[in-house]
């Protein structure tokens, strides 16, 4: 299965998030902000990356546009997890370069059909 | 420390047995002989050095190491206001499991532990009248093995933190 | 596959009321007027990521009460709606909702509906009296239950899909033939590709997309799922999707009309959520299991540590494999380097527990803040040390002591504007809250700038209440004691702020209990410093070890002033009083252990055996002991968890060689010493009788 790279500072949405991946058979690793992402990042690889917006230190768009700007991470799908339902935030996300987006509050049902999307 | 017998491991035989019996651990204290329940029986050990406890009744010899947990030691022959005995390589401590508000762990020092025996609860008769050493207040019942009586002792009030205070 | 959520509650709960304790702090020191952006986005981010828990977990309240303050937040970080008093002030009010609606539903218990909806109204006031930007404001908590309307007409036998990616469609991560495929999940489809634009291989872009698609997707498909399927890339390509021909004519005008649903949050999962919440309740409404937030840092250094312990293990057990005499020092090398790995482990598993003071540091500036506005008194709080470390359940049962001690300054100790003016001082008082480490301990200081404990009132006082006859000349520091006496500090007068019924005596006993002391040191006009001793961890702690006769007792070390031998000569018989020995400038009273616990000693005389000189409760006491051995870290164990407590016993611990040894309480043993038949409780001397 998939490895999967988590980022969010909550750390109640990252176990949620990471024990539904988990139980859905995948490999995730977690970082609490973009900045300790990216640091993860650079030393594995990963086939997904699911962050959140509204970080402290990095936040998820910026990361997304520093994994972009990586050569390992030019095509690697990259979600944006968001509260945000505003056309203009996904627009954000897209101009970023992040591969699609989930809208907070999700379900570990709905979370598991959208990597399943990106998966295939 | 010194040599730790496991006797639960014998608890999987009383599973099996289908009169509703149930295997008690018989001991010795001087000429009498008692039983506990198997199943309360957490282990048994040789007699070792226990530490004091000050201002507590002379029948509570102290407290010992039991993996990590401190456990009180009650001497049975001087609770029962039998003649004292020094400790030989027989005297054991039983360590039992007690019920009340919560569940403790707490050791008695015996002369020796006897044997195991079945017995079903219709052999099990009424305290008696009659004077032992002990309180009938602590005795559950008797059981006739062999040619004696097994005082069954009730564990839960002989060595409730009042009792044992 | 279905996941209980309600797993998460707790670290929700934790993380949330953390975010609102930041979000306090925070609002506290905005600078009114010129708040700086990245506090104001500190608060911001706390608001935000309660909301989305909030939302996730299915506390749909929480959810909505905390997107009205966060379009405030974002009002303010934005630059549209400046801060002032009264927005702090009623976010702050709105932090304290929060807080109780969170306490509410993390104990199952009622919420005070009437004050959230009045401080909801006052905030949407605000929010409608402030900018011109509110329109702007989203609504994604609405916009759950709203999308998904026009669902009901008929659809097509199918779909025709002319697809057509930008060249830099790759690059965004998708793929269109995940894509495709997810395609195929819906029905039949059939794909026809169309590679004209494909350049000559040599101009040949890996990176780049060159292809076109006409797909047909056959069968019952609503449009939504399919539109659904290039959601992520309608701008990244060209994109026609249009019913199948036999389909009715006035549907592709409807659909060309139809804007593109923005949110793909289906209502029914929300509902899921609550109904699945509330089929959790009751296995969530057992009291929450205490947990612990660790730092990933001290995870790893354990995992080293562990690796070490390894590493020295399979040494060991090769040298034991095959033990010849020559080995001898590689085994004793080994066994230092044993000793080495379990300290190593011990700390670190100890520093697990360790949190900052800050956790109980942070109510402060809210509590000052809040009570100085009552009291018409301006004070300046310092808070330095919040880094300090210690153990998480001192840090639980410190909080209350230490409210107790900063209200107490600024009730008592710290004076009004204008007396403080008219004594030359400045206006505005300070409040300084300072911590650190010291040997084993950790130290907090309480200390103002006020008006000092008032001698000869503090004298008076305790003359009135008995606790002293009224002859003794006492020292200005023996004065000071007396605050701590019970009985005390009944005052007359309950003040709302720092009389609660509770006195002095009572902070004592309670920092007593963590094994730990407090001082009071005083200047009049000058201002007074509490200083509070605490052990780092209540599971550790140093230990000081005697003997009489054949038995060991631990001593915490904390306790013990000072050891001597003493002169038969010096000690002062005293009637009804016992034996006193003079120490400096004060009689101690000499409590004969042997004799409190009936126990059998090396000798009676004082000449042969030692004097430790221990301190509780702020009393002095001399213990008469054999010998004193050595000193060293014991791990404390509970006498109550299979026997019962025991007057003049704190505990026990098991020494190197597995035997246990009792440590001393020293409060016990004054009461003890004072009234011997205090050994026996109540409840067994009743059976004893019996």
């Amino acid at each position: 299965m998939a490895k999967i790279l988590a980022v969010d500072d909550s750390a109640s949405m990252r176990q949620m998030v990471a024990f539904t991946l988990k139980g859905a058979g995948h490999t995730v690793t977690d970082a609490a902000d973009g900045k300790q992402a990216l640091d993860i990042a650079k030393t594995q690889s990963f086939d997904l990356v699911l962050t959140d917006v509204n970080m402290p230190v990095m936040d998820g768009l910026t990361l997304t546009r520093e994994l972009r700007a990586l050569p390992a991470y030019r095509f690697t799908p990259i979600l944006v997890l968001t509260t945000e339902a505003g056309t203009d935030k996904k627009q954000e996300g897209r101009a970023a370069g992040a591969t699609g987006w989930l809208v907070k509050p999700f379900n570990p049902d709905q979370l598991l059909t959208t990597v399943r999307k990106v998966l295939g | 420390m010194t040599e730790v017998q496991q006797v639960n491991e014998s608890a999987d035989v009383i599973e099996e047995m289908d009169d509703g019996a149930e295997q008690y651990l018989t001991f010795v204290l001087g000429d009498e002989e008692y039983g506990v329940e198997i199943l309360r029986v957490q282990e048994i050990k040789g007699w070792d050095k226990v530490t004091a406890i000050p201002n507590t009744p002379h029948y509570l010899c102290g407290v010992l190491n039991l993996r990590g947990t401190i456990v009180p030691v009650v001497n049975l022959r001087a609770r029962f206001d039998m003649e004292e005995k020094e400790y030989t390589p027989t005297t054991v401590v039983i360590v039992l499991k007690v019920e009340g508000v919560t569940q403790r762990t707490v050791g008695i020092v015996v002369d020796g532990v006897s044997d195991a025996h079945n017995v079903s609860p219709e052999e099990i008769r009424p305290s008696p009248d009659f004077g032992t050493h002990v309180n009938t207040e602590y005795i559950r019942g008797l059981v006739p093995v062999d040619d004696k009586m097994m005082m069954i002792l009730n564990v839960d009030r002989l060595l409730s933190v009042e009792a044992i205070g | 596959m279905s996941i209980d959520i309600s797993q998460f509650h707790d670290v929700f709960f934790e993380e949330s009321f953390e975010g609102l304790d930041a979000m306090e702090s925070g609002l506290l020191n905005l600078d009114i007027g010129a708040a700086d952006v990245e506090a104001i986005n500190t608060i911001f981010r706390a608001a935000h990521s309660i909301k989305g828990g909030a939302g996730t977990f299915g506390f749909m309240a929480v959810s909505e009460f905390t997107h009205v303050m966060e379009t405030l937040l974002d009002e303010m970080r934005n630059g549209e709606r400046d801060v002032t008093p009264d927005l702090t002030n009623l976010l702050l009010e709105a932090v304290d909702v929060l807080r109780e609606m969170l306490t509410a539903v993390q104990q199952k218990t009622e919420t005070d509906d009437e004050r959230i909806a009045d401080v909801r109204q006052k905030l949407e006031s605000m929010l409608d009296a402030g900018s011109e930007s509110v329109a702007g404001g989203d609504a994604s908590v609405a916009d759950v239950t709203t999308n998904k309307t026009e669902e009901k007409e008929a659809t097509p036998k199918g779909w025709k899909i002319d697809f057509r990616p930008h060249q830099h469609l790759l690059q965004t991560g998708n793929d269109p033939v995940r894509m495709f495929r997810e395609l195929e999940s819906l029905g039949e489809l059939s794909t026809t590709v169309d590679e004209s634009k494909l350049p000559p291989f040599s101009d040949l872009e890996p990176e780049d997309s060159y292809l076109t698609w006409q797909l047909i997707i056959k069968g019952d498909i609503p449009k939504d799922d399919v539109v659904e399927i290039f959601e992520w890339v309608d701008d990244d390509c060209d994109l026609v999707i249009e019913p199948l021909m036999e389909a009715a004519e006035e549907e592709i005008v409807a659909d060309q009309a139809q804007p593109e649903p923005v949110v793909e949050v289906p209502s029914e999962p929300v509902k899921e959520q609550t109904s699945s919440d509330s089929a959790a309740k009751p296995a969530a409404a057992a009291p929450a299991a205490a947990s612990i937030r660790v730092g990933t840092d001290k995870v790893d250094s354990l995992i080293n540590l562990v690796g070490e312990l390894v590493i020295t293990q399979s040494m060991l057990s090769q040298i034991g494999d095959n033990f010849t005499e020559e080995m001898l020092p590689q085994l004793i090398d080994g066994l230092a380097q044993l000793e080495r790995n379990t300290r190593e482990m011990q700390e670190g598993i100890m520093r697990i527990r360790m949190l900052p003071i800050s956790f109980a540091f942070n109510r402060f500036p809210r509590l000052v803040h809040d009570m100085s506005d009552k009291m018409g008194k301006k004070v300046n709080l310092k808070l330095s040390g919040e880094q300090t470390e210690l153990d998480k359940t001192v840090m639980e049962k410190i909080g209350d002591p230490l409210v107790h001690l900063v209200r107490n300054s600024l009730d008592h100790g710290l004076e009004m504007p204008d007396v403080r003016a008219a004594a030359g001082k400045n206006e505005t008082g300070t409040i300084h809250l300072n911590a650190y480490h010291q040997g084993g301990n950790i130290v907090i200081e309480i200390k103002d700038d006020g008006a000092g404990l008032n001698e000869d009132k503090i004298y008076k006082k305790a003359v009135e209440r008995g606790l002293i006859n009224g002859s003794e000349i006492l020292s200005p520091e023996k004065i000071h004691e007396l605050i701590f006496l019970p009985g005390f500090s009944t005052a007359d007068v309950v003040s709302d702020i720092s009389g609660r019924g509770v006195g002095m005596d009572v902070v004592r006993k309670n920092i007593n209990s963590l094994g730990g002391s407090v001082e009071v040191a005083s200047k009049q006009g000058e201002g007074s410093s509490f200083i509070i001793r605490l052990p780092l961890t209540l599971a550790i702690m140093d230990g000081q070890t005697i003997r009489v006769a054949d038995e060991n007792y631990i001593v915490p070390l904390i306790s013990i002033i000072e050891s001597l031998e003493v002169k038969a000569s010096d000690i002062k018989q005293v009637s009804g009083r016992g034996e006193l020995y003079p120490l400096r400038d004060e009689y101690v009273p000499i409590i004969r252990l042997y004799d409190v616990f009936g126990v059998e000693p090396d000798t009676t005389d004082v000449e042969e055996g030692l004097l430790v000189v221990v301190e509780g409760e702020g009393q002095k006491i001399g213990l008469f002991v054999d010998d004193l051995l050595g000193q060293q870290q014991v791990v404390i164990k509970s006498l109550e968890t299979n026997y019962r407590k025991v007057l003049g016993i704190s505990g026990a611990t098991i020494l190197g060689d597995g035997t246990v040894a009792l440590i001393l309480d020293v409060p016990g043993l004054m009461t003890l010493y004072r009234d011997p038949s205090a050994a026996i409780p109540p409840q067994i001397n009743d059976e004893r009788a019996a």
